[in-house]
């Protein structure tokens, strides 16, 4: 009898511990990119989202191979991602390609605390069905100061010009953006580098640009590598991502400079992948993470630009250095004037000749 | 032939013999089925991590069902249509096209369908996933409209692709993989110059990866001399120093590297302290094919060291004393007495590393810049960031295809029964 209620007792235990777990809220995982941005983003809204409805957030630094896990995890009918935050040329495909859930956007999310309706709230043209952006970043040239003692590098005319400023060069190993770059260093208008790159002509002058400083690049293709080369001393100038810059300016009092100059900016956001596992706590985490406040709280913890307009307002200090954050952002009118805006279109068009392209380039 | 022995003896009645050779044949069914079982699960493992993989792979590069199976209607039109005609398609076939388009944007299937063609011609993506968000508010007849739309659809050209990648299966991927393209009048010609990646690539993969086995060997090949000839207790403790470094994991050792060998580093670092390089001259030693090989070199040389010194271990040292002491110099005792001896070792340590090495994909991938990748680094970036599974699929046949053909010259040349053999 007594061997029995001790049995009875465990059992009793045993189901209250799974009821527990049953009634207890499975937690999301959430996909990003990892290091000071997914940082940011655990700050900003995943642990407020966590204190609010007591789900947890896991996070996966899967993001750099985002589109390829999704459609993997889509096409083997195992999704185990709840949002993945994805570039927009990337978001663009994955909701053409139907691997990424349809977004009702005045349902879905919250109007801005100012009361500014989400369609006209976020980026210009950017809610495109299933894309929700949070951030503007951009990709600019930064250089380590102590490689110039005298004149500075100012444009990105000067990053292609060797002689007046000698020293490697770090660049993205991708033609996206340098493509770009190298057309702006020629003397094509900013505005019209598309234009120009969508010719054949346009793109053998591209690649001729390129070729007067092959010798003197280091390609990348993590966004923590060229603040590590510039830092080396490796490199003299590197593209990079402007949050990665400001955090080694700032966070670790790096000397380097930003070149304001022909960087290319594109937006950074989520979706939520078709057949999600826990898709009504991802749409409630969505809406949550991606509302005025929450958007302007990231700008605490890194130099991105929020999506939303009614975000801008409420863009105050770094939370941990005190810097004022305004003028690190990459949408800030002072930093705004000459940048260009990468085309998501052309790239997905055009992207895979250019990389094959490119390449081959690489081979030569 | 065992019934014909006990038959000799003639002991046993026909009848004893029926029954000791059924009762035999059913001990050694048991034995059979027993071995099965024994074996089973090694045999399920490689069918489920091994041979399906593999054959997944060669599936995928020729499977080609992204249009007829999301442009069905199109496909059909299509097979009616003579490509070679110089003539657009009729009415019906743009009246399907546009059905496809507009089912296909309803159930977001299009964008799979734009995606395979855009690998073959670009722009066809946006010619696709374009129309299809104006399609669905057209009426008939639709060929005018929907040239006026996108000038693409009055291009010959971009139909003869729909029609030929409409084809369940493909060798499309292969025809990518060795650096040529099907022109839309269906001609197979090699990629300009300029063009071409994949060829080369494959070709430095098999130098480097040569170049690399041998340096292995070069430098293995007297410390297993060596390990194998000094005493036990010291051999060992030799032998952690190899071990050490091979234990170590592949991701700190290349990045040890790194610190090792970059322009601000280590090595650069003391070489213009003594002067012998200037500081604005420094070496490049990283980030190019040299970066690549000193890496994989060091890292793959305790795949070289280990069967070298397992199989000089059991050759004699009696056998150099006796060429010795029948009045041969060093050098012809150790090349006709000692070398022949340790070929065995050569051999399995050098197709060790080349297959090792000719599939290495992180460490080029680290260390190798531009002119230090290898073809297992496009293969990864076609399966992780281009998203096109078939050219990575083909380009993994293409290289397994070469592993296999360069395996078999290598067991016709030291055979697999005579010296090959892992003592």
């Amino acid at each position: 009898m007594k061997k029995f209620s001790k049995l009875s007792s465990v059992l009793a235990l045993g189901a209250a511990v799974c009821m527990g777990s049953a009634i207890a809220a499975e937690p999301l995982t959430v996909v990003s990119w990892g290091g000071a941005y997914t940082k940011s983003q655990r700050m900003a809204y995943s642990d407020p989202f966590t204190a609010k409805t007591g789900i947890e957030i896991v996070d996966e630094d899967k993001s750099g191979n985002g589109l390829a896990g999704l459609r993997a995890q889509v096409e083997a009918g195992n999704v185990t991602w709840d949002i993945v935050d994805i570039l927009e040329g990337d978001a663009i495909l994955a909701c053409d390609e139907g691997i990424a859930q349809e977004l009702d956007y005045e349902k879905d999310l919250n109007p801005g605390a100012d009361g500014t309706p989400v369609m006209e709230d976020f980026v210009e043209g950017s809610l495109s069905g299933c894309y929700v952006p949070t951030i503007v970043y951009a990709t600019l040239f930064s250089y380590n100061n102590n490689a110039f003692p005298g004149e500075k590098p100012s444009t990105i005319a000067d990053v292609f010009d060797t002689k007046k400023f000698p020293g490697k060069r770090a660049l993205e190993k991708k033609p996206d953006a340098n493509l770009e770059w190298a057309l702006a260093a020629d003397g094509v208008p900013y505005d019209k580098v598309y234009e120009v790159l969508g010719t054949p002509e346009g793109v053998e002058r591209a690649f001729a640009k390129l070729d007067t400083i092959k010798d003197q690049i280091i390609w990348w293709d993590a966004g923590a590598q060229p603040p590590q080369l510039l830092a080396d001393g490796e490199v003299a100038i590197a593209s990079a991502y402007n949050g990665r810059i400001f955090n080694a300016q700032v966070v670790e009092n790096q000397p380097f400079t930003i070149i304001w100059d022909g960087q290319v900016y594109e937006l950074d956001g989520y979706i939520i992948p078709k057949g999600a596992p826990h898709k009504k706590a991802a749409m409630d985490y969505l809406r949550f993470a991606t509302d005025t406040q929450r958007l302007a709280d990231q700008t605490k913890y890194i130099s991105y630009g929020p999506a939303r307009k009614s975000s801008a307002p409420l863009v105050s200090t770094h939370l941990e250095t005190g810097v004022e954050m305004g003028p690190h952002m990459p949408t800030n009118p002072e930093n705004f004037k000459t940048p260009i805006k990468k085309n998501a279109e052309f790239w997905a068009d055009n992207g895979d000749e250019l990389r094959q392209r490119f390449n081959a380039w690489l081979v030569q | 032939m065992m019934a014909n022995t006990v038959e000799a003896e003639g002991q046993l009645t026909p009848d004893e013999q029926k029954r000791l050779t059924a009762d035999m044949h059913r001990s050694l069914r048991r034995k059979k089925i027993r071995a099965v079982f024994l074996v089973a699960p090694l045999l399920i493992f490689i069918m489920v991590t091994f041979v399906s993989p593999i054959a997944t792979m060669l599936f995928r590069s020729v499977d080609n069902p992204q249009v007829s199976e999301y442009m069905p209607n199109t496909t059909a039109a299509l097979a009616a249509w003579d490509a070679d005609s110089n003539e657009l398609p009729d009415e019906t076939t743009y009246a399907a096209l546009v059905e496809d388009l507009v089912v296909g944007r309803e159930n977001h299937t299009i964008g799979k369908a734009a995606t395979r063609l855009n690998y073959e011609k670009s722009q066809m993506r946006s010619l696709l996933t374009g129309t299809a968000r104006k399609a669905g508010r057209l009426d008939p007849p639709y060929k005018e409209q929907l040239i006026k739309i996108n000038a693409g659809w009055g291009d010959i050209d971009n139909w003869r692709v729909i029609k030929r990648e409409s084809a369940p299966y493909t060798l499309s991927y292969y025809i990518a993989a060795f650096d040529m393209e099907t022109t839309p009048s269906g001609e197979i010609k090699m990629l300009p110059e300029q063009q071409r990646v994949y060829l080369k690539m494959l070709w430095r993969t098999v130098w480097m990866s040569l170049l690399i086995t041998a340096l292995t060997l070069i430098l293995g090949y007297p410390v297993s001399y060596l390990l194998a000839s000094l005493p036990m207790g010291i051999a060992n403790t030799l032998m952690i120093l190899v071990l050490l470094p091979f234990w170590t994991s592949l991701l700190v050792r290349t990045s040890s590297w790194i610190a090792l060998l970059q322009g601000q580093g280590v090595i650069n670092d003391v070489l213009v302290w003594f002067g012998l390089v200037g500081d604005d001259n420094r070496l490049s030693m990283i980030y190019n094919a040299t970066g690549t090989v000193i890496t994989m070199t060091h890292i793959l040389l305790p795949f070289m060291i280990l069967p070298l010194y397992s199989v000089m271990k059991t050759i004699p040292p009696s056998y150099m004393r006796a060429a010795r002491s029948l009045g041969a110099t060093p050098f012809t005792a150790f090349f006709k007495v000692y070398l022949p001896q340790s070929v065995p070792g050569i051999s399995a340590g050098a197709i060790l590393v080349f297959i090792l090495a000719i599939g290495y994909y992180i460490t080029p991938a680290l260390v190798g810049g531009q002119t230090g990748q290898f073809i297992g680094n496009m293969i990864a970036y076609h399966m992780q960031s281009s998203l096109n599974w078939g050219l990575a699929a083909a380009l993994g046949v293409v290289l397994l295809a070469l592993v296999l053909g360069i395996y078999a010259l290598y067991s016709r040349l030291f055979g697999s029964n005579n010296q090959m053999t892992l003592r």
